[in-house]
């Protein structure tokens, strides 16, 4: 089970990437000129990418150890 | 854990109006953690700005807040202090703004230590208006204005808010997203006026044109120039060559504030 | 009960109007010949409660004029021609985010520094017009240390009423000079404040205009949390591009005032009534307008005049009513080069001769000057 659950704001996403080369893991990716989950079991729920998301976009919740 | 940011986000007023990758919206988010950390109403806060970029902040956020002109937030926020000063009133702007047009506000705030803090998004460009140089422009960089680079020293903010007499001055960039929301709160909740410069990357105005095409680069750019003041203040000035220090730079608690300073010296105080 | 009666200045008589209307804030930048509205309101302010800040420059005391009356407190600000251009920039937010505020003009000889201690009456057209784009405008003009007091209670009252910077134009010679004022008592004036919302924060439009031209206007800090910006904006007072929302917003910003004439514009007629030419004067030059009316009367020539406590709106049917009633002339004495002259030309619509009297060496307008311009018509 992935450490977090990554949901994204589609309609606030501007697709500028930062959250795609900021992640430690690879786990994000832009797919139609938007954020999308790559792979969600490489998120360790980090918040490198919901923290430096600039649009509110990005939404990280830690699931329960 | 995920953070919410609806509780102070206007209706229906996202998405902003910043580029891809414009770093004022990380500003924003941190700004919003650290306000909601001091434990103010939102009726009780007061948010001012003059015109540009960072100056549309306002719009997006539910507290009073007021648009006003290009360089002049802080008349504004010192009016609406003197005239309240229960309002909490932090006054923001970007560089242009703050340290061009509105510059000898900016220093005459500083100096009358009224309590409000003042938060600089330094992007080193006119973004508004589509690149132009601007006092924080680096030497030798691009602008629409300065096609053949920069020949223009550029003002240090956060030294400058320093010699004007400021008693809190800190810097933090975009990049260092939760330092800045805690130097932010420490701002918020100094007595004095308080003024954080905040690098951030303008990958529109500034990055396309000065070799850092992707966002990213601008944020990782800061991440590797940002030196922690408390090493910096011991490293040489060739050491620093070409770096910032980041943190609290400057703090002094016990200059007196204006209002208070105000109504002592008129008797307004003593009547309560 | 004994009348207070004081001997005052012209200056000091605005900084007591002022009070007397609940100002509470003073912002200001030192300029002569305004310069003692500063001080007795650095003096006097805090006595009733209020604050006095001296700004780093012009721009800036406009600036925290606005933001203190948005705070709540009614506001003033006084200068000379150098600061009112300077204040040209926030005056237009003023008037674009409807903010309640009393701006002094103490006019002096321009352009630029002209002659700081002489009068002059030349800011008519820049009270109007400074600001860029379409924008509403009062101007007062009072003529006498008595009126500088009340026409200073009546704008205030005037920017609350119509949510609205107020500027009063007086000259160097108003402001300086001293007579005897009988200052009214408590409650003897009118006292307008604004009209607050009394709608729940959650139902509040800070430019709503459904039910009058006037928006109610809450104060920052009262749970009314809204938007204020230069930018044009809609009811809600968040920025708008709807070009039908633009325009019904700037017809509605200019109407507020421009509908409001006779509640507004003030003007009194001396000896008009038999008239057969009249002078229309304002300011201090009102004040040998009177003189050359009476000393006119005396020889038998049946002179008038018509003295301007508002020039603007600019008291355009009080013109047209002599002009359409047939008299000879009127004649505009000021201390500039031709401003008001031009609009009273325009208001009398070629029904009678309109001529000017200008004066620009920083020197009065002698009564000699204008009754003997006026025997000719």
């Amino acid at each position: 089970m992935a450490k977090a659950v990554i949901e994204i704001n589609a309609e606030c996403c501007k697709g500028c990437y930062i959250c795609v080369e900021l992640c430690p893991t690879g786990a994000l990716e832009i797919k139609d000129f938007k954020a999308a989950v790559k792979d969600a079991e490489l998120c360790t729920g980090c918040m490198s990418c919901e923290l430096r998301c600039p649009d509110f976009a990005i939404i990280i919740t830690r699931n329960a150890k | 854990m995920a953070y919410d940011y609806a509780k102070f986000i206007r209706p229906g007023r996202l998405p902003h109006i910043w580029c891809p990758g414009c770093g004022y919206g990380i500003i924003m988010k941190s700004m919003l953690r650290a306000i909601d950390s001091t434990g103010w109403s939102k009726d009780e806060i007061v948010l001012a700005s003059g015109i540009g970029c960072a100056s549309r902040l306002p719009g997006y956020v539910d507290f009073n807040t007021i648009h006003t002109t290009h360089g002049r937030s802080l008349g504004f926020a010192t009016g609406i202090k003197l005239a309240n000063p229960a309002l909490k009133v932090i006054a923001m702007g970007g560089d242009g703004d703050m340290s061009a047009i509105g510059g000898n506000h900016f220093i005459h705030a500083c100096r009358r230590n009224i309590d409000i803090t003042v938060l600089v998004f330094n992007n080193y460009i006119y973004g508004m208006t589509g690149g132009q140089y601007s006092p924080t422009t680096p030497m030798g960089a691009k602008a629409t204005t300065a096609p053949y680079g920069m020949i223009e020293p550029s003002f240090d903010i956060a030294r400058l808010a320093v010699a004007a007499g400021a008693t809190f001055v800190g810097r933090t960039t975009s990049y260092h997203a939760v330092p800045m929301e805690k130097l932010i709160l420490q701002a918020l909740n100094h007595k004095g006026l308080s003024v954080v410069e905040i690098m951030a990357g303008c990958p529109t105005g500034y990055g396309r044109r000065n070799g850092q095409k992707a966002a990213s680069d601008m944020l990782i750019w800061e991440k590797e120039h940002a030196v922690p003041y408390e090493k910096a203040k011991n490293m040489t000035e060739a050491e620093m060559a070409g770096k910032f220090a980041i943190g609290v730079i400057y703090k002094d608690e016990s200059r007196p504030e204006y209002v208070e300073s105000y109504d002592r010296a008129v008797g307004l105080s003593k009547r309560g | 009960m004994s009348k207070d009666k004081r001997f005052l200045q012209g200056n000091d008589a605005v900084a007591l109007g002022a009070l007397y209307a609940g100002c509470r804030f003073f912002a200001g930048y030192p300029i002569t010949p305004s310069t003692e509205v500063a001080e007795k309101l650095a003096a006097m302010l805090p006595k009733a409660g209020g604050r006095f800040i001296q700004m780093e420059d012009e721009i800036a005391a406009m600036a925290a004029v606005i933001g203190a009356s948005l705070a709540g407190r009614k506001s003033l600000t006084a200068t000379s021609g150098p600061g009112m251009s300077l204040k040209m920039e926030n005056l237009g937010f003023g008037c674009m985010a409807e903010v309640p505020c009393v701006i002094l003009n103490v006019m002096r000889g321009g352009p630029s520094t002209g002659t700081p201690t002489g009068p002059g009456q030349s800011d008519i057209m820049q009270a109007k017009w400074g600001p860029h784009g379409d924008h509403p405008c009062i101007a007062l003009t009072p003529s006498t240390v008595a009126e500088q007091f009340t026409e200073t209670v009546r704008a205030f009252n005037l920017s609350e009423k119509y949510r609205t910077p107020v500027i009063i134009l007086t000259d160097e010679i108003i402001g300086h000079m001293r007579e005897a004022v009988e200052i009214p008592a408590e409650g003897e004036l009118e006292v307008i404040d604004r009209v607050k919302p009394d709608c729940a924060p959650e139902d509040y439009l800070p430019y709503d205009s459904s039910k009058g031209d006037v928006p109610p206007m809450a104060n920052f800090g009262e749970g009314y949390r809204y938007h204020v910006t230069g930018l044009n904006h809609d009811a809600s007072g968040f920025p708008t591009a709807k070009p039908s929302i633009i325009d019904s917003e700037e017809r509605r910003l200019v109407r507020k005032v421009e509908a409001n004439y006779d509640d507004i514009v003030k003007v009194e007629e001396f000896m008009c009534g038999d008239a057969d030419r009249i002078v229309f004067a304002f300011g201090s030059s009102a004040r040998s307008a009177k003189d050359a009316v009476l000393a006119l009367r005396e020889k038998g020539v049946k002179a008038g005049l018509l003295k301007a406590l508002t020039i603007w709106p600019f008291p355009e049917r009080h013109i047209k009513k002599y002009a359409d009633g047939g008299v000879k002339g009127i004649l505009v004495p000021e201390l500039n080069l031709g401003q008001a002259v031009c609009e009273t030309e325009r208001a009398a619509g070629g029904k009678c001769p309109v001529e000017g009297l200008f004066r620009v060496d920083s020197e009065a307008i002698l009564p000699s000057q204008i009754s003997g311009t006026l025997e000719r018509f």
